[in-house]
């Protein structure tokens, strides 16, 4: 009679309907677990995970508290594998029935980016088709960018008082679209500048941002007929401390009082540390970033700020090539698109909101 | 050549650079893997090597040229030396062949890092709470309508997260919350909205060869 009722306290109700599948749109190696959890879940200390090669010797491969059903198993692709999960309390263990065979292989795919792969293909292909559409010829409108507008006056206010022009373009490395976008307008600013025959500053933060800016630099001088005013050590490396970075820049605007500062880039916390020295030396000031976080900054102690999406316009809208700005056009509709998605959800959601309308419940 | 070739690259890298965001494949990321990790640091120390080359042959310039403040280049250019020497014998963390050691003072990258560079950078950061305050002024005085509304904001979220904010109105707190999780949410998701899409064409049309500002313009 007492042997009973200890085999009942201690009895453990095992986790059930283990299964084990290969872990989905992954490159291979691992193992997905799932079970029911068990009756006594609430009891228990954890959960054991173990594995088999050949569904007789297991190995305790991991452990899981309790109220939790899914486990990730690292393991050697092509290479089959049992799981059995134990509930466990102190020393008493309650073993599941073991798994099917399961064996890890990478996938081709990610399936769970399909979604965003059909966003790309949808406003890439509006992109393209604008783009295609200037091509042919076709007027394209493009509303007024007052900063765009601003930097021939700065080049030309810089060159009637014979004070160098700043461009900054931040602290972002090669692979930021900002630092991309801030090359390209830097390719229109030295244009200007070697037509105007204004000096350059462009300090750099990042030595392969650095080795690109010199080339589009140099390339802008010769475009515009003026290879010869084109000086190399207007484009330099400073350092890649970003303080100390903010603290050169600084410093040249304070020593070389240039007449025009470009910020455009990718900034963080320096970005205000640079704007507020810019305004003090009453330079005029045009910034641009995608740093949602540093606007703000920006639109305080500077003239003319692009912000966000502006910054990538900057280059179209300068240079007035067509293909260009067919590539604005295909962005705009992109977010009529968006626009008119927010509003139906949001019409949704509301006749989901409100009893009288549950249309959609 | 000299401008399709580099538009050719750019095509190649650019996709190289997509795929991997859609293909988990081992065959493709490791192919991936080796260009970030291996390819960009090789590029990356000859772009250093350049880099402080022109940093050098700035300061030299401006001490030749007896520039404004040209004392200070000899400071960068000491400094510059003191520290590549350190760094090259003395390593990081005081395993080089140097004398590492004098007293408590370690000659390696970490202690000149951690005494020199850390605390320097963090001067330089807390210059911003002055910046931020004269931004401020500068932000908040009401000249238009729109300023002005952007001062009231303030005034109520910078009530609303201070006890004195509880203690006019239970309410105001959460309306300062309110606040910045709604109109200030809504404004930052339309830039970003905006900036998506600027990626996304501007990415198309450098892969594609449309845009060519970054060859120093045109196409010709």
């Amino acid at each position: 009679m007492t042997f009973i009722i200890l085999a009942s306290i201690f009895a453990l109700v095992p986790p059930t309907a283990v299964r084990a599948y290969d872990t989905p749109d992954d490159r291979g190696g691992a193992i997905t677990i799932e079970w029911q959890l068990s009756a006594d879940d609430a009891q228990l200390q954890r959960y054991e995970i173990y594995r088999s090669e050949n569904g007789i010797d297991y190995e305790k491969i991991g452990l899981i508290g309790r109220g939790r059903n899914q486990i990730e198993d690292d393991t050697e692709d092509n290479k089959q594998y049992i799981y059995k999960v134990a509930a466990v309390v102190d020393s008493v263990r309650a073993f599941s029935e073991p798994s099917s065979t399961v064996m890890s292989s990478a996938q081709w795919l990610n399936r769970k980016k399909i979604n965003i792969i059909i966003a790309v293909i949808v406003f890439g292909g509006l992109i393209l088709f604008f783009i295609q559409h200037a091509r042919r010829g076709r007027e394209l409108f493009v509303r007024e960018i007052a900063g765009l507008h601003a930097i021939d006056d700065a080049v030309g206010r810089a060159t009637e008082m014979g004070r160098p022009i700043l461009y900054c373009p931040g602290i972002g490395y090669i692979e930021d679209i900002a630092t991309i976008a801030s090359l390209n307008i830097l390719g229109e600013v030295a244009k200007k500048c070697g037509q105007y025959e204004t000096k350059l500053i462009n300090p750099h933060f990042d030595p392969i941002v650095y080795t690109v800016a010199r080339e589009i630099v140099k390339e802008s001088y010769t475009n515009v007929g003026r290879p010869d005013a084109f000086d190399p050590d207007s484009v330099y490396y400073v350092t890649d401390s970003q303080f100390a970075y903010a603290a050169a820049v600084d410093g040249i605007m304070l020593r070389e009082r240039p007449a025009t500062n470009f910020l455009v880039g990718w900034f963080r916390a320096e970005s205000l540390i640079l704007a507020e020295t810019g305004a003090s030396t009453g330079a005029i000031q045009i910034a641009g970033t995608d740093q949602v976080s540093q606007l703000p900054f920006f639109v305080t102690a500077c003239d003319y700020t692009l912000i966000g999406e502006e910054l990538y316009a900057a280059s179209a809208y300068i240079s007035r090539e067509p293909l260009l700005l067919g590539a604005i056009k295909g962005e705009d509709w992109g977010k009529v698109i968006i626009g008119a998605v927010l509003i139906a959800g949001s019409i949704i959601g509301l006749l989901t909101v409100f009893p009288i309308m549950s249309v959609f419940d | 050549m000299k401008r399709n070739f580099p538009l050719l690259l750019v095509f190649v890298f650019g996709i190289l650079g997509i795929i991997p965001f859609i293909l988990p494949h081992p065959m493709v990321q490791n192919t991936d893997e080796f260009l970030r990790n291996n390819l960009l640091k090789i590029l990356a120390a000859f772009a250093l090597i350049l880099g402080l080359g022109s940093l050098l042959r700035v300061h030299f310039d401006k001490i030749r040229r007896k520039g404004q403040n040209w004392e200070y280049s000899w400071v960068l250019i000491g400094t510059f030396v003191v520290t590549s020497i350190i760094g090259l014998f003395g390593g990081v963390s005081g395993t080089g062949i140097l004398p590492t050691r004098l007293g408590s003072f370690a000659f390696d990258i970490w202690t000149i890092y951690f005494n020199i560079e850390v605390p320097l950078g963090a001067a330089m950061f807390a210059l911003l709470s002055f910046f931020m305050a004269s931004a401020a002024y500068r932000a908040f005085r009401a000249r238009s309508t729109e300023a002005t509304l952007l001062l009231a904001s303030a005034f109520v979220v910078m009530l609303g997260v201070l006890p004195l904010g509880n203690e006019i109105s239970p309410h105001l707190p959460s309306f300062a919350q309110w606040i910045m999780d709604v109109p200030n949410v809504a404004g930052q998701r339309g830039i970003l909205f905006g900036v998506a899409l600027g990626m996304l064409a501007t990415a198309l049309k450098i892969i594609l060869g449309i845009e060519r500002s970054w060859l120093g313009g045109g196409g010709e």
